[in-house]
């Protein structure tokens, strides 16, 4: 069965929490494992995070978007916003790359979501937005019935 | 949900104690409240005791980096305890058990720094 959400907020540090219980309140009917909902939620915060500082640069006027898509047992995620864009994706994808050391970012954001997502995929232009598809396919652990 | 800060001096080590979530908003009253006391208090080393920590982000990674540069530059450590499972493995992501240390419990970790 496909079942969709969306939501729109703005670019506000505080949101990043709700962003992330509202998306995992949604695939909750999928029935994850802890693991996998922890999962997800750490790769909205990123995603979400990027968009404030990043593509924003801490303008809150500003909005982000977030789609959630459930397809059978698969998760896709949208998350965008209509920022600064990213210039070069590649280094941007690096693990510990970052571009803000000075606000002590780990440059790890990439790194997580490719670790926890099954796909990652990131289209982005300077002064284009940036839009983050990410999608995870959920065990079925439930027990078999005969 | 929000994060809960507890700091205490057992001098010269100060032990954080997070409960709660950990990402990019709350860092930011992490890293102001411990930085003022590293300064007020000639803290050397850090013990961060993170048993109540229910989710972290790259941002909480990023703070935990910082705080941990601070003390190295005066010579100090920074050590781990009661980490919970998906915290581990954002450590363990990042490299961040090759510079910091792990200990089972608050306990343990103090003792390591000579603070009984």
């Amino acid at each position: 069965m496909r079942n969709r959400m969306d939501i729109e907020f703005s670019a506000l540090s505080q949101n990043e929490s709700f962003a992330r219980v509202t998306v995992a309140a949604f695939i909750a009917q999928l029935d994850p494992t802890v693991d996998e909902l922890t999962e997800i939620k750490t790769v909205v915060s990123e995603a979400v995070t990027n968009a404030i500082i990043h593509g924003y640069e801490d303008n809150s006027e500003e909005k982000v978007f977030i789609s959630v898509e459930l397809n059978d047992d698969t998760v896709n995620l949208t998350i965008r916003d209509t920022g600064i864009g990213i210039q070069d994706l590649d280094e941007a994808r690096q693990p510990l790359f970052t571009t803000k050391p000075e606000l002590e970012r780990s440059g790890m954001g990439f790194t997580i979501m490719e670790n926890f997502m099954d796909e990652v995929k990131v289209e982005s232009a300077s002064g284009q937005g940036t839009t983050i598809h990410l999608m995870k396919y959920l065990s079925k652990n439930k027990a078999l019935c005969n | 949900m929000s994060l809960s800060i507890n700091l205490e001096v057992r001098h010269p080590v100060l032990l954080i104690r997070l409960d709660g979530e950990l990402d990019h908003h709350t860092a930011e009253e992490l890293r102001g409240r411990v930085d003022l006391i590293i300064e007020e208090r000639k803290i050397e080393h850090i013990v961060l005791s993170l048993e109540g920590l229910t989710f972290m982000d790259s941002s909480g990674l990023g703070v935990i980096l910082g705080r941990y540069n601070k003390v190295k530059s005066f010579g100090g450590e920074m050590v781990v305890c009661s980490i919970s499972g998906p915290v581990k493995r954002l450590f363990e992501m990042s490299g961040l058990f090759k510079i910091v240390r792990l200990e089972a419990d608050e306990q343990h970790a103090l003792a390591t720094l000579g603070v009984a």
